[in-house]
């Protein structure tokens, strides 16, 4: 499937079912949301927190709400959605537990997407450097950087286990895009994966 | 013509020679039973219809109108000879399409442009309502709406806008008759009326009472018009539908065709001349006992206290799609006010847009050349239409 969206955009596209009722929490321009308009038939619902990308999106006859992930998913009624998805955007919330608790609260199935930070690049890079790494996916410093809340695929596995999630199925995501399964509790795709997708539910 | 027949019962707008467009009148077979209790029949709406309505009825727009507007939204207005308020929205090739969309917008119930209000003749006594005329509110206004929509055979509206105390109705419209209205587009407004802006109505009100001309709400019968006092409210009003940066912008300290103060109670200042200007030409077009009845439904407008004080309740299983727009120098409704619509409709689960229009206009931004709200607009209803197959 080419459809020009980001590789972990597209593996969470390809893992919603037909006609299901999503949340796209962070939905940016809306690229996702008209996808799965056009190729699922979705009844897509966007947050975001750019009011400039809000205003796009609904001139684009997305539905889209402007909004923080931090404070206002707790609006949502519990499991109101089939998927609540957050892609890029946990490591910039202010409390990525309380945000992936309440993904799980609304959501039957939580998408999440993040950058690894136990990458090996990431961690010889500290080693060598002994600075804040820099990658082309977090091309901040760490001054100026948005993402203040960063982990590792080891620390999202304890924080889903420490708000009552399971996970469903997890997908490492590789430099050049594609995507392959992981065993999300190995130490192996911790090294190895640029990032990660995680598929959740609660207990 | 009644009025020909009893010149000194002259309706303070609308004249014997003014043609205010359609006009519907429910008899005694359908009395409107009012929300404060009382009922009213006849009952007459008097509206306006842009575009054709399609075979399938599916491509119906109303336009729901704010406090002292009225039914000529897309063509001029008969008693200023200026265009429709809503041009810059609504007619051929704009966001509502009138070549696509049949657009219908009604005279508010206590409105003064043809629908039932206290200027009318009351036929039980042949004398002007005036404050006989009973309180409306905001669901009454929407309940005769439904009355019209009811006579015209539209059985669903494709889509309810309007701003202010039109998105007020837009609001109660969708909590009402959920399953009539498939999208509803509330701008600069709220689930009620604040009591900053209750206080401003009642100096409105209050400047209009202390009139001596206003004879009690019985001017019409004495042949006189509390004209000095419905400026003074215009005038109030009107300074909270601008903002402070764009009067500072237009006006600033700038005097008035003079080159220094007068040291007198002249209009030294433009901002003065302007005011006055908008008090003076307000009065040739609205009718106090009306301003009065409308600000007063405004003021009781609360649609959670309908709902047990939760606004979620409004709109509980609602399959009715949302687009709140708000602007950000709005300080009559202030965007955190549409949003907490927002946050109502998505705590049920309702299916909403919010967007928020960066301008320095003021409250009455809607109503001007703000090229992200008619983007906005178009694109909203157009995936609403092409959802529903509207052609």
């Amino acid at each position: 499937m080419n459809s020009g969206l980001r590789p972990d955009l597209a593996a969470i596209a390809e893992a919603i079912p037909q006609g299901a009722r999503v949340l796209d929490i962070g939905c940016g321009d809306g690229a996702l949301l008209e996808h799965l308009a056009a190729t699922k038939n979705v009844d897509g619902r966007g947050l975001e927190l750019s009011q400039q990308n809000v205003n796009a999106c609904v001139a684009r006859g997305l539905s889209v709400v402007q909004g923080d992930a931090d404070t206002d998913l707790g609006d949502y009624p519990a499991q109101i959605f089939d998927v609540a998805i957050l892609s890029q955007t946990i490591q910039a919330t202010y409390s990525p537990k309380t945000v992936l608790a309440q993904l799980l609260r609304i959501g039957k199935l939580t998408a999440v997407s993040f950058p690894n930070f136990g990458h090996w690049r990431i961690r010889l890079s500290l080693l060598a450097n002994g600075r804040m790494p820099q990658t082309k996916t977090l091309g901040y410093s760490w001054h100026e950087t948005p993402n203040i809340h960063l982990c590792t695929i080891a620390d999202f596995v304890a924080l889903t286990d420490e708000v009552g999630g399971v996970v469903q199925n997890a997908l490492a995501l590789r430099k050049d895009g594609h995507t392959q399964a992981m065993q999300a509790h190995s130490w192996g795709p911790n090294l190895m994966a640029e990032g990660a997708i995680f598929f959740l539910r609660s207990k | 013509m009644a009025e020909a027949a009893n010149p000194k019962f002259l309706r303070p707008v609308v004249g014997p020679h003014i043609d205010t467009g359609h006009a519907i009148t429910f008899g005694a077979e359908r009395p409107l039973l009012l929300d404060g209790g009382r009922e009213l029949s006849p009952v007459t709406i008097a509206y306006m219809t842009y575009g054709e309505l399609d075979a399938r009825k599916s491509n119906a727009v109303l336009v729901c109108h704010a406090l002292t507007l009225d039914q000529f939204v897309a063509s001029e207005n008969p008693v200023t000879g200026k265009p429709g308020w809503w041009t810059t929205l609504i007619g051929p090739g704009k966001a509502i399409d009138t070549n696509r969309f049949f657009v219908i917008c009604a005279n508010v119930l206590g409105g003064c442009m043809g629908t039932s209000g206290p200027a009318e003749i009351d036929p039980s006594t042949g004398k002007p309502f005036g404050l006989t005329f009973p309180l409306v509110t905001i669901k009454d206004m929407v309940h005769t709406q439904a009355m019209l929509l009811d006579a015209l055979g539209i059985e669903q509206l494709l889509c309810v806008i309007g701003g202010s105390m039109g998105g007020m109705q837009v609001l109660q419209w969708a909590a009402s008759y959920p399953e009539r209205v498939l999208s509803a587009i509330p701008m600069a407004t709220g689930a009620n009326h604040s009591a900053q802006n209750i206080a401003f109505h009642e100096v409105g009100r209050q400047a209009i009472m202390a009139d001596p001309d206003w004879r009690g709400g019985a001017y019409q019968l004495e042949n006189t018009n509390p004209s000095k006092g419905l400026a003074v409210a215009r005038m109030a009003a009107h300074i909270t539908y601008l903002s402070e940066t764009a009067l500072q912008r237009k006006f600033g300290r700038n005097l008035q065709n003079r080159n220094a103060i007068s040291f007198g109670f002249g209009p030294d200042f433009q901002i003065e001349s302007y005011l006055r200007h908008q008090g003076m030409t307000f009065v040739d077009r609205f009718d106090a006992n009306s301003y009065l009845y409308i600000t007063r439904a405004m003021d009781y407008f609360d649609l959670a206290a309908d709902y047990g004080g939760a606004l979620a309740e409004a709109f509980r299983g609602t399959k009715t799609r949302f687009c709140i727009v708000s602007f950000t120098s709005d300080w009559l409704f202030p965007t955190a006010e549409n949003k907490r619509i927002a946050h109502a409709l998505n705590a049920a689960a309702a299916n909403v847009s919010f967007v928020e229009i960066a301008t320095d206009r003021g409250h009455d931004a809607f109503l001007l050349d703000e090229p992200e709200m008619f983007a906005t607009v178009r694109g909203f209803l157009n995936s609403v239409a092409g959802h529903h197959g509207v052609k």
